[in-house]
């Protein structure tokens, strides 16, 4: 029993146990949830795991599962930057306590509930709970914002390697604490007009209403939650990988203030969407710029940094360019985390800006599903470029070393990026091939798409089997992790 | 090491490379008559994916099937013949009285004028032409695909063929009564996507086993619950009858729309998912544009 007791305290109760609760719960969602996919589709999987478990999938209420989908794995992803923020930034301890049961008891409550009303019938107590479920995710996002209220004497800071104002204001902590009140605001934004359309269960996919001239207030406030929601996760996540890496100097100076008046910018614009919905655009694609552009500095730093210190590991004092080629990518994790930064502005970034400015010349002349895919494919990429990430960052602190860590990091980089490549081709097909030929290069693209992903979710599964049976030693990585105290 | 580079090139090169549709198939008689139309009566139904209850106050007619290749061509040939529609290049084009604009966001003129209907020799077209006397060129479909739904027409040249008939396109809400009956019901023969009900993306009908998932169009009537060289259909008829008001190809639609040029399209095809299907589900793009998964059926 004290054994069982001590794995709970890990699980639940230190950043590490928490992170790997989080991440098993999706790998868990999306390993059972995947096998009525498309390509399990194909290849039979779908209709025996239906009748097996007894899913029920009324083909009126595809959007609203699928709405819920998003929901549970967001919740989730959101724990656990949560958890990164209350570990690696400084906070009193009974409130980094708060926050994290609070967000835990929250996306585990939505996601176990609202999968179950989902895909195994209507129980509308669970709906409730699902509801109530991201009530107190929001409730920890609040205990969060006051939490990181960067204006306290004692989070004020000396150091003049950091972003600060003169004061000592830490503008690492007000970008942080900018990204949790525009994300509070935001999740109002989505939840206020969901309430509505959920209630009434007449769910409906942004993507289905993009040509519909007049949107009304309530669908484009869903439109613009759905895309803040995702750009300040990545926010969010920019921030953690910089405390990841110390970022510090001279680019931390430029980037802070960046990310700061880009997050605002791009808040408002959004926020904007519904009363000048005209103009949003043009503010979204001005605050982007600056956002981007810290993204940038982070990378530099980050780059910078590894190369030096594998060029120090190997006391190569005039390195040559393949030397420094090769201290880069010494570690993929390392290297890899920042790499999908960069690699996300060709496959979301480019493809997005693109769509915008020949949306009525080219976009438009194609059959509405068709544009569809290319959204649909456009946002599911940065999540998983989102996804990836994180799975990266937590295999470095999971203590992936030697061997395992490269074969588990070019994998992860490469599969991942060869699946989002092949999406991004997928979206913008009608550009290269007429329809005629369209379909030999859909099914390559599928078939490289599937691969991709199925060899990053190969990973993650024998990730969290290492995981598993790792909590089953008694001195094993968990009771490390449990005592780390973590930068 | 370069040998596989090689085979990863070879293969996405192959990716972009055309493939062989074939111009000729053996002719399946499906016992369905291309002619036939069906009535359906005024009444109350149920519309969309919510199942709002919505009126149709006046009996209408529709086409069991959609429109064939040999009915198309025959059309052709009878319209250029009277000087209904002419020839552009390598476009037959008809007049269009055009669309009122109102200058919505995203929206196009429509103007008054010639628009095209069909593109003669269009890649993946089952109609061909041979020249005629005069130079006008007569046209007909291709061996084996004269009871196919015909593809690549605009939605100009939908509109006019079935104006030719004596009748127009159906609208958006006509159509959805035709195909859905009186109840919720998901797809025409009832709520589960069945495979061996209509052709869809990897539905793996005969056509999908000579030409990848995408397949073919399937002959006008094809899935009523006969047997095919071994191959067993389901009957997926609507409550009214019709054929292929789910799969085959999408159905161009009559309604005009306020701040759009947008045509819409009802029905998914042989290229979508199945749940593109589900008798709600819409398309819309731009009524010049002539798709390979594109038909459509008259009403009236």
């Amino acid at each position: 029993m004290r054994a069982v007791r001590k794995r709970f305290a890990f699980l639940f109760r230190s950043t590490m146990g928490l992170v790997l609760v989080a991440i098993a719960s999706i790998a868990l969602v999306t390993a059972f949830f995947g096998m009525i996919s498309g390509p399990m589709d194909e290849l039979g999987v779908k209709a025996v795991f239906v009748r097996t478990f007894g899913l029920q999938l009324d083909p009126a209420q595809r959007e609203g599962r699928i709405i819920i989908l998003y929901h549970s794995i967001a919740m989730a992803v959101v724990a656990i930057e949560v958890y990164f923020i209350t570990s690696r930034w400084p906070m009193k301890p009974d409130e980094q306590t708060r926050i994290n049961s609070t967000i835990t008891i929250g996306y585990l409550t939505s996601m176990v509930f609202g999968m179950w009303f989902a895909y195994f019938g209507h129980n509308y107590i669970f709906h409730g709970l699902f509801i109530a479920g991201q009530t107190l995710v929001f409730f920890a996002g609040i205990l969060l914002t006051v939490a990181l209220w960067p204006w306290r004497a004692e989070y004020r800071t000396a150091d003049p390697d950091v972003s600060r104002t003169r004061g000592g204001l830490d503008l690492e902590r007000v970008a942080l604490f900018v990204m949790a009140v525009s994300t509070l605001g935001s999740v109002l934004f989505g939840a206020i007009p969901g309430s509505l359309f959920g209630n009434g269960f007449e769910t409906f996919l942004a993507e289905d209403v993009i040509r519909q001239p007049e949107k009304d207030p309530l669908q484009l406030a869903i439109i613009g939650h759905l895309h803040i929601m995702l750009t300040l996760i990545a926010i969010a996540l920019n921030l953690i990988v910089g405390r990841w890496f110390n970022f510090r100097g001279r680019l931390h100076k430029w980037a802070m203030p960046l990310l700061i008046v880009g997050t605002i910018i791009i808040t408002m614009g959004v926020w904007a969407v519904v009363p000048f919905e005209r103009i949003a655009h043009i503010i979204i694609n001005v605050g982007a710029l600056p956002v981007l552009l810290a993204a940038l500095l982070l990378t530099v730093f980050v780059w910078r940094k590894i190369t030096a210190a594998r060029l120090a590991e190997l006391q190569l004092a005039k390195p040559s360019l393949a030397q420094r080629a090769r201290a880069l990518l010494h570690d993929p994790l390392k290297f890899g985390a920042v790499w999908q930064m960069v690699y996300m502005n060709f496959v979301v970034t480019a493809i997005g800006i693109f769509m915008a400015i020949q949306l009525d010349k080219i976009i438009r002349h194609w059959p509405a599903r068709e544009e569809r895919v290319a959204l649909t494919g456009h946002w599911h990429v940065l999540s998983g470029i989102i996804a990836t990430i994180i799975l990266l960052y937590y295999a470095d602190q999971a203590g992936l070393k030697g061997r395992l860590r490269q074969w588990f990091g070019w994998i992860v980089i490469i599969a991942s990026d060869l699946a989002f490549g092949a999406v991004a081709v997928l979206e913008t097909r009608r550009l290269y091939v007429d329809e005629l030929g369209q379909q030999p290069l859909v099914d390559t693209m599928m078939l490289l798409t599937d691969a991709g992903l199925a060899s990053v979710l190969l990973l993650l599964g024998i990730l969290m089997v290492w995981r598993l049976a790792d909590l089953f030693k008694r001195k094993g990585r968990w009771q490390e992790e449990k005592a780390e105290v973590l930068p | 090491m370069k040998r596989n580079l090689l085979a990863v090139a070879a293969c996405l090169l192959g990716a972009c490379a055309a493939p062989a549709l074939p111009a000729t198939t053996p002719s399946i008689d499906t016992g369905v008559n291309p002619e036939a139309w069906v009535s359906i009566p005024a009444g109350t139904f149920f519309s969309g994916q919510h199942a709002e209850p919505a009126l149709i106050s006046h009996d209408y007619k529709m086409m069991a099937t959609l429109v064939t290749n040999a009915q198309y061509a025959r059309y052709l040939n009878d319209a250029l013949a009277a000087g209904r529609v002419k020839l552009d290049g390598n476009r037959v084009v008809g007049y269009y009285a055009g669309d009122p604009f109102s200058g919505a966001k995203h929206e196009e003129v429509i103007a008054a004028g010639d628009w095209p209907h069909f593109t003669i020799n269009a890649p993946g077209s089952r109609i061909t032409w041979s020249a005629g006397a005069a130079s006008i060129p007569i046209f007909a479909a291709n061996p084996g695909f004269e009871n196919h739904p015909v593809t690549l027409v605009t939605w100009f040249g939908a509109r006019a063929y079935c104006e030719a008939q004596g009748g127009r396109l159906p609208t958006e809400a006509e159509w959805e009564k035709a195909a859905r009956g009186t109840d919720t019901r998901a797809y025409p023969w009832g709520d589960t996507i069945e495979r061996n009900a209509a052709n869809f993306y990897d539905s793996r009908d005969p056509f999908e086993q000579a030409s990848g998932k995408a397949g073919d169009t399937t002959p006008v009537g094809f899935y009523s619950g006969k047997t095919y060289s071994g191959y067993t259909t389901l009957d997926g008829q609507s409550p009214y009858g019709l054929h292929d008001m789910a799969g085959n190809a999408w159905q161009w639609m009559a309604d005009v729309y306020e701040g759009q040029h947008y045509r819409y399209l009802r029905g998914g095809s042989r290229l979508d998912y199945g749940y593109n299907l589900r008798l709600w589900t819409r398309n819309n793009v731009n009524p010049e544009h002539a798709g390979l998964a594109i038909g459509f059926r008259c009403a009236r």
